[in-house]
């Protein structure tokens, strides 16, 4: 590592967000544009009012330096900046102030399939999204044979990509993106995408690349272990800061440790919901024990409950909302939603509810747990997510075999039966 | 964006980076905020040539996909204007033709016009069309517009075979003329690149523009020689005055090249050559200047 990939000076980025507009979307109309030039000009001279917009800080002064041949990883909460800043070294958007300096050839997978179009048969979306990408022709006429068989889709290659089906646009996305071959490689969470088995292939694909081929990997995820696995070295973004930035482990450790430690309730008074979003939002989350009080310590003999509050603005079809449970560091264990049993067809009518989720007893191995929202229409519209809102933890001084509480693998610790027979 | 590829100086390497040798290579990429007026860079353009025979040949094969008809709407879309307009403004109207057969006459005027006016409008939604591109991988983003120059060539050529089919059916002798059709043809194609520019840039911004542009442009047919020729506008200083539209230059030299009858004098070209320019020129500085927030708007 004798030579640095990219060094990042005091990035900052802000967007102005036009309380005037409510938010229904940042394209003005020329009527407006003409309209308000007067009032505009007024407002430039008399500078000290000016209500109606409001500076919103994407990223505040990051600075940090990569060297070559490192894979970083890059987490933090929704709205952190992650985004944003892969944006900004991929030149999609101008920093407001300070710099980056970047040696080498960048190429980016900030999103998977970009560029393909329907219309097109799988030979010739491959052509255009490599191209898009920044491969030349010979390059992709090189590694065309390699993408058909990384994406498995051979008999369909003359096939319009409008009749693929979805796990075979992704795969196919994910092939060409995969053999881009640029010095720096930044990837924003494409290893989400597909089922178990190709994201296996593609997360092998990632290893591959980071560690045989020498390349600079900036990695974006919400997925811990991923991040873990693939990344040495990781950066923790926090309202647009770097909060923390070092190995991978103790910034993850940090990470999961400070969102909300023994917290067991939080409001939301103006609502939460991804941005942009006005058909639903949270207002509260909390963890109750059976008796209805608020805790962080549930019992392993106890049932768990998980509260959340939510407003519903605009009806709303096939929206599911839940919860996402995941061990600290990072391990998935459970995904659960209110369809699973209680909404038909996610049907939701204005109005404002409290759904309660009760997790069986004897389940969770004891230890401390996060605690993911979730709420969309899956495939359409991602409503409101929100990351290791809360924390909790199982405890069981009585659990059975404490006796021999050696530590144990796996994430459950369901109660099992034992039957034994003397012969 | 600036992109120096020459500029020496490294940022201030900030201390908890210290473990990190500092780079003495000059990087290969500087990004910093920048404002006004941007260089056109067209060393970048041309390093995406791929890229932009690719967009072209995108635009080429999907346009009249999933149309019953296909690719034979190239020919019966002028085909049928220029019927229209002959019936309506040479048969009812007998507008004036320079001696020529009057359908003869709308056809060749049509020909750049419809090239220019198909560019224009393709390219001016393009960016707005291809907005999951725009704000998700860079590229020059003058690439997206600029393929719409290229693809609609395929129009320009199957119109100029049916004008030489008309010429044999009239019985037009060709002459030497018809080799200078290449060069009018490089000034519409400036001209309504021009054009693509501002428009496709606005109209991030302000989608107003997809509505005004086929106004606009439908005006600009009725304010050229189309339907009636320059030769009616009798005097020079006032033709002079007319061809400050380059159209007029254009629909002019191509009826030259074919007819051998036109108003086109070396006032009107020069004009012409001037206004082709400055509408390119215009279009791509200002594409330029607001290209660097459209993945921030679109």
């Amino acid at each position: 590592m004798s030579n640095l990939a990219l060094s990042i000076a005091n990035l900052s980025k802000s967007f102005n967000i036009d309380h005037q507009r409510n938010g229904a979307g940042t394209y003005q109309t020329l009527h407006d544009a003409l309209m308000n030039w007067p009032r505009r000009l007024v407002a430039r001279l008399n500078r000290s009012h000016r209500p109606t917009s409001e500076t919103f800080w994407a990223l505040k002064n990051v600075s940090f330096d990569v060297g070559k041949g490192e894979v970083v990883g890059i987490i933090g909460a929704n709205g952190a900046g992650k985004s944003t800043l892969l944006k900004i070294l991929n030149r999609i958007t101008e920093p407001t102030s300070g710099g980056a300096d970047i040696y080498g050839r960048v190429g980016a997978l900030l999103e998977v399939g970009t560029g393909f179009h329907p219309e097109l048969t799988g030979r010739e979306n491959v052509f255009l999204n490599g191209a898009i990408l920044g491969m030349t022709r010979s390059e992709i006429k090189k590694k065309f044979d390699e993408i058909v068989a990384f994406a498995e889709i051979e008999k369909f290659l003359d096939t319009p990509v409008k009749r693929y089906s979805s796990g075979m646009y992704v795969r196919l996305a994910f092939a060409v993106a995969a053999h881009l071959e640029p010095e720096i490689l930044l990837i924003d969470e494409v290893l989400a995408v597909g089922d178990i088995q190709f994201q296996k292939k593609s997360l092998q694909k990632m290893e591959e690349v980071a560690a045989n081929d020498g390349r600079t990997v900036i990695f974006v995820s919400h997925s811990m272990p991923t991040v873990a696995r693939l990344c040495p070295r990781t950066i923790w973004l926090r309202g647009g800061e770097v909060a923390a930035d070092g190995r991978s482990e103790e910034v993850i450790q940090k990470y999961s440790n400070v969102v909300s430690v023994d917290q067991d309730r939080i409001n939301w008074p103006e609502g939460f919901s991804n941005a942009g979003v006005h058909e639903l939002k949270f207002t509260s989350v909390g963890l109750v024990d059976k008796n209805g009080r608020a805790t962080t310590h549930f019992d392993y003999s106890e049932p768990l409950n998980f509260e959340l509050g939510y407003t519903i603005h605009q009806s709303l079809s096939f929206c599911r909302i839940g919860f996402l449970v995941h061990a600290l560091d990072g391990t998935a264990v459970f995904e659960v939603y209110d369809v699973d049993e209680d909404v038909k067809d996610g049907r939701r009518e204005p109005g404002s509810y409290i759904i309660r989720c009760e997790v069986p007893a004897e389940l969770l191995k004891p230890g401390r747990y996060g605690l993911s929202l979730n709420a969309g229409i899956p495939g359409i519209k991602n409503l409101a997510r929100l990351d290791g809102v809360l924390q909790f933890s199982v405890d069981d001084p009585s659990l059975p075999g404490a006796a021999m509480n050696l530590p144990r693998v796996g994430v459950i610790r369901p109660k099992t039966k034992w039957f034994r027979k003397t012969l | 964006m600036s992109l120096q590829t020459t500029s020496v100086a490294l940022s201030e390497s900030p201390a908890h980076a210290s473990a990190i040798p500092i780079s003495n290579r000059a990087p290969t990429l500087r990004i910093r905020p920048t404002t006004g007026w941007a260089a056109l860079n067209l060393g970048e353009l041309w390093s995406y040539r791929d890229l932009l025979w690719i967009l072209v040949e995108r635009n080429i094969k999907v346009i009249y996909k999933q149309t019953a008809l296909g690719m034979s709407w190239v020919a019966l879309q002028p085909l049928i204007a220029a019927i229209t307009l002959a019936l309506v403004f040479g048969k009812l109207a007998k507008l004036p033709s320079d001696g020529v057969p009057y359908f003869l006459f709308v056809f060749c005027g049509l020909v750049f016009w419809h090239y220019f006016s198909q560019t224009a409008q393709r390219s001016s939604s393009s960016l707005v069309n291809n907005a999951q591109l725009v704000s998700k991988v860079y590229f020059p983003r003058m690439l997206i517009p600029l393929s719409h120059t290229f693809s609609t060539l395929v129009d320009f050529v199957v119109m100029l075979i049916m004008v030489f089919i008309f010429m044999a059916v009239y019985r037009v002798a060709p002459t030497f003329r018809l080799l200078a059709i290449p060069g009018f043809l490089f000034l519409t194609a400036m001209t309504a690149t021009g054009v693509a520019f501002w428009f496709s840039a606005l109209s991030v911004k302000y989608r107003d523009c997809n509505y005004a542009l086929p106004l606009f442009l439908q005006i600009w047919m009725w304010a050229s020689p189309i339907i009636y020729p320059t030769s009616s506008i009798h005097s020079p200083r006032w033709q002079a005055f007319f061809a400050v539209n380059p159209v007029v230059g254009f629909v002019e030299g191509f009826r030259w090249c074919v007819l051998g009858k036109s108003a086109l004098n070396p006032t009107i070209f020069w004009i012409t050559v001037a206004m082709s320019v400055l509408v390119l020129l215009s279009g791509a500085f200002f594409f330029r200047r607001t290209e660097r927030k459209f993945a921030d708007i679109i």
